[in-house]
């Protein structure tokens, strides 16, 4: 028994349109005058900025405890509030900022280098290494991700590594179908087909004409990916099987808040806002770099995850 | 002479695009009479197949601005509201467009296809327009019509569906046929055939056809008349035999002289060297001068020329032609 | 061929689980009597490979072995916790239709109106919010402050219809809020690629009403993307809403399996992915029969 490869309906407009080599400039240039995703790169690079100087930028230490202040609303010396430790909210978010960030760069980079690896040798070499990879790939998908992302945590233990290790293998079988099928799209171009004609070797072929031409969509692809990843990392968080206490992430703040919903809801609330902020921002860059550069939309468009 | 099927007065069509705002058609007129053939020919981007869906309001409304009057019948298709122009569309005015492949709905059998057509305009039960359904199918040449009615668009050839296309064109016997490149898309042989049925057809309803093509070969074949547009504009129109034998234009000239034999069917008219002009930049005086291997008066860049009567015509038409340059052009 | 595949991960995948799984679930009780006799009785002494063989030729039996942590049947276990999934499902996925394809025409339909940015920005944060959070926060609103609905649980429809219906609506809109959006984007770009096809252009050309240009030429031809983006949908409802079913202590599949990882119970853990494995083989198999029956061009 087979699965289909792909409902999605397929690109169905030749390729031969495609240009030589993807303008980078340009394609910054449109997007500055895209005015949400420009929004959303800036609050991206904030989070990003307040990821990297965490440690100088929160108010206090995130595990400074201090039980006379517990379940603070928020005021000005707590702008987010205090938890039922008495420990201030806003800075365990900004420290959050960290994990979260840390966690979703390193899963997407596993899930775009292995899976863009396979589904470039599936693409380019086709026949019985594209059979191959890609059943092994239509497998891996029928997983339900959270499931395997839950099984891969109990194989190798909790933790920041781990967690981001799980996500990044749900997220092997969407980069590389979504390379292999922008690979399929450049592989018989006329510059391609000229360039083997004469004599250009299978790694300069990939790397100078195939790889760059088939980048866009799995540039998008990538944006979008770090939205659900941070996602990803927040419920795994959530259901105690990703970053442990004390540490501070987003998705254990829920967990941890969620006891004192009715008696404090800043402690929920606020977390709950910062992933949905930095989730949304990458789901809106993400978009508007699929009109600049992928306007054919062959990105499989929010992947497995949801 | 009867009054015309359709009058075209001063059209003008803009449309708003990324880069500007794209003048496509710049004050086109003409007029059909009954059972006459007007070719409206000119290069990919000379606005031809603009200027037809204008007239059915089947432009984008949000960036499309049309304006000028197209009588039919002396009823004015730009100034109608919507519902009768719905009822227009069918009876009034059918079309049949370039792509057969993409034209019809791949998901609804062709006789649905036909049948919707004709139940729109007028209380006609189920059966009975499926009995008209099946007869329009014989009537342009289908083969066992009975069965092909219950065929969807994709188990028929290209030259069947383009045939299936003028069925429904034809579905509600229309004053007027615009065929818009209807044969572009098709080999030769099919292309002769549906040539001879529109004629047919034509004689026996009496219908005004505006044939829009590229193709010379087509032209001499069908027309009763020529328009040649350019940048948006007629810049030479007469009847055939006029424009075709005698051309005054610098750029039909061109046209014609891609062409080696005008009983065989034609290349592409590419063969005039260099593109037409952006419609978002169209040059300031004649349309054509960048070009223009003619150029012989001083106001070929400066002004555009009006569309005036050249020579002595050997029909029953003036033969008119927008250029400064109509005598040097003769003396070729 | 990919179940199978799916066999060997998920029976390999749960065998590299850290730690001696009778062990644990025998906890403080233990004596190594008890001990040999359940690991002779899971077929652990056995090698790797014959365990593989036994396990996959009994699950092809529906024989999924026996609970380490209850001693039920996996079978029965999966059994109870079905019809609270599924229901939950489909409550989900009925919701995310409800919403996503008027909202999705609509917004196709006026490009660039105020309705297609409303729209547009909804589905964009329904796509981005944690559903999770949404959950906390309705609970709070609508089972703390209003006191409307109960914050959880689950009665089956036999029992109590009304009971039922309160307790499923909070889940059902967090799951049907997320997936809808997610839809209301395809439904979107599906009817505009519908929209601008030239059979659209012929059909207005024909003089048809635009009720009926709509329904028959755009519509129609809209149907068979929506088909594929809902069957992923609910493939994902089936399988994945483990955390919403955590918030809402709803005794569904997901929460089954993650108390089993918690638990390293893990002939529960195999049969539940398995499972999930065949409902997303089933759901493709329907996906295929559905667009069969809509497109005539897979028709023969």
């Amino acid at each position: 028994m087979t699965v289909p490869a792909q409902k999605a309906p397929e690109a169905g407009a030749p390729a031969s349109l495609r240009p030589a080599r993807p303008r980078w400039r340009e394609t910054l240039g449109l997007l500055v005058r895209n005015p949400t995703a420009a929004v959303a790169g800036l609050v991206l690079l904030a989070i990003v900025l307040v990821a990297v100087f965490d440690e100088a930028l929160a108010p206090s230490g995130p595990n400074e405890i201090a039980v006379e202040d517990r379940l603070r609303p928020p005021s000005w010396a707590h702008p987010f509030g205090t938890d039922d430790l008495g420990r201030d909210i806003l800075s365990r978010v900004v420290l959050g900022a960290a994990v979260s960030l840390r966690v979703g760069f390193l899963a997407v980079g596993i899930a775009l280098v292995v899976g863009s690896v396979i589904g470039l040798l599936a693409g380019f070499y086709g026949r019985w290494v594209d059979d191959v990879l890609m059943r092994v790939m239509d497998v891996l998908f029928a997983f339900p991700a959270v499931l395997l992302a839950i099984a891969v945590l109990a194989v190798r233990g909790p933790g920041p590594g781990n967690t981001a290790l799980a996500i990044g293998i749900v997220y092997v079988p969407i980069f590389a179908r979504v390379t292999r099928a922008s690979v399929l799209g450049v592989r018989e171009e006329v510059y391609v087909r000229a360039s083997r004609s004469v004599g250009a070797s299978d790694w300069r072929l990939l790397t100078r004409h195939v790889l760059p031409n088939a980048a866009p969509p799995i540039i998008v692809q990538t944006s979008i990916s770090l939205a659900f990843a941070v996602l990803a990392e927040a419920a795994l968080s959530f259901l105690g099987l990703g970053t442990q206490p004390p540490d501070p992430s987003w998705g254990l703040m829920l967990a941890e808040g969620r006891g004192f919903i009715d008696l404090a809801w800043w402690l929920a609330f606020f977390p709950g806002m910062a992933i949905f902020v930095t989730v949304l921002c990458f789901n809106l860059l993400g978009d508007g770099l699929r009109d600049v550069l992928d306007p054919r939309q062959r990105t499989l468009m929010a992947g497995g995850g949801r | 002479m009867t009054a015309p099927v359709l009058e075209v007065e001063d059209l003008r069509v803009q449309l708003r695009t990324p880069r500007g705002t794209a003048h496509v058609v710049n004050g086109l007129s003409y007029s059909v009479g009954p059972g006459e053939t007007v070719a409206v020919v000119g290069e990919s981007g000379s606005g031809k197949s603009v200027s037809v869906l204008a007239l059915l309001g089947l432009l984008p409304a949000r960036t499309a601005t049309v304006s000028g009057r197209a009588l039919l019948h002396g009823e004015d298709l730009l100034a109608m509201p919507a519902d009768r122009l719905r009822e227009v569309r069918g009876p009034g005015v059918g079309m049949v467009f370039q792509d057969p492949m993409t034209s019809l709905n791949p998901m609804l059998t062709v006789g649905r296809q036909l049948v919707e057509g004709i139940r729109a305009h007028g209380e006609v039960p189920k059966t009975e327009a499926r009995r008209r359904a099946v007869e329009l199918l014989g009537e342009v040449g289908l083969p066992d019509p009975g069965r092909a009615v219950d065929r969807y668009p994709h188990e028929l050839s290209g030259g069947m569906r383009q045939r299936v296309m003028i069925a429904i064109a034809l579905s509600n016997s229309p004053a007027l046929l615009i065929a818009d490149e209807a044969t572009t898309a098709l080999d030769v042989t099919v292309q002769a055939q549906i040539i001879d049925l529109v004629e047919k057809l034509q004689a026996d309803h009496g219908t005004g056809v505006v044939w829009i093509t590229h193709d010379l070969g087509v032209v001499a074949g069908i027309a009763d008349r020529v328009l040649v547009m350019y940048g948006g504009r007629c810049v030479e129109d007469g009847t055939v035999d006029d424009v075709l034998e005698r051309p005054a234009h610098p750029y039909t000239r061109g046209l014609l002289g891609a062409l080696p034999d005008l009983t065989a069917p034609a290349d592409e008219l590419a063969t005039v060297p260099g593109v037409p002009p952006a419609p978002t930049a169209l040059p300031s005086g004649c349309v054509f001068w960048p070009r223009c291997p003619v150029r012989a008066d001083p106001r070929c860049e400066t002004e555009q020329p009006p569309l005036a009567v050249v020579g002595a015509s050997g029909g029953s038409l003036p033969h008119r032609a927008a250029t400064w340059c109509a005598e040097e052009v003769s003396l070729v | 061929m990919v179940l199978a595949g799916v066999s060997v991960i998920v029976f390999s995948l749960v065998h590299l689980v850290p730690g001696d799984p009778v062990r644990l679930a025998l906890g403080t009780r233990f004596d190594q009597d008890t001990y040999d006799a359940l690991q002779a009785r899971a077929g652990l002494d056995q090698p790797l490979v014959q365990q593989f063989l036994g396990w996959f030729g009994r699950a092809v039996t529906g024989d999924l072995g026996v609970s380490f942590r209850s001693g039920e049947t996996v079978t029965s276990q999966i059994a109870e916790r079905l019809p609270a999934t599924i229901t939950l499902a489909f409550a989900a996925i009925l919701v995310a239709l409800l919403i996503a394809v008027p909202l999705g025409t609509l917004s196709a339909l006026r490009p660039r109106s105020a309705v297609d940015r409303v729209a547009t920005v909804l589905s964009q944060f329904g796509i981005s919010v944690p559903d999770f959070w949404m959950a906390i926060v309705l609970i709070l609103v609508f089972a703390g402050t209003l006191g409307w609905l109960p914050s959880g649980g689950y009665v089956p429809l036999t029992e109590d219809p009304g009971a039922w219906l309160a307790r499923l609506v909070l889940p059902a809109v967090v799951t049907g809020v997320v997936s809808g959006s997610v839809i209301t984007r395809f439904v979107r770009s599906s009817v505009l690629e519908a929209l601008g096809s030239d059979h659209v252009r012929t059909a207005q050309a024909k003089g048809l009403p635009g009720r009926q240009v709509l329904t028959w030429h755009v519509l129609r031809n809209a149907l068979l993307p929506l088909v594929t983006v809902t069957g992923v949908q609910l493939a994902y409802l089936l399988s994945g809403v483990v955390v919403v079913e955590i918030v809402f202590s709803w005794p569904g599949l997901g929460q089954l399996a993650l108390q089993a990882v918690q638990a390293r119970d893990y002939p529960v853990l195999q049969g539940a992915i398995l499972l999930f494995a065949l409902v997303f083989l089933v759901i493709n198999l329907v996906v295929d029969l559905l667009y069969t029956a809509i497109d005539p061009r897979i028709r023969r």
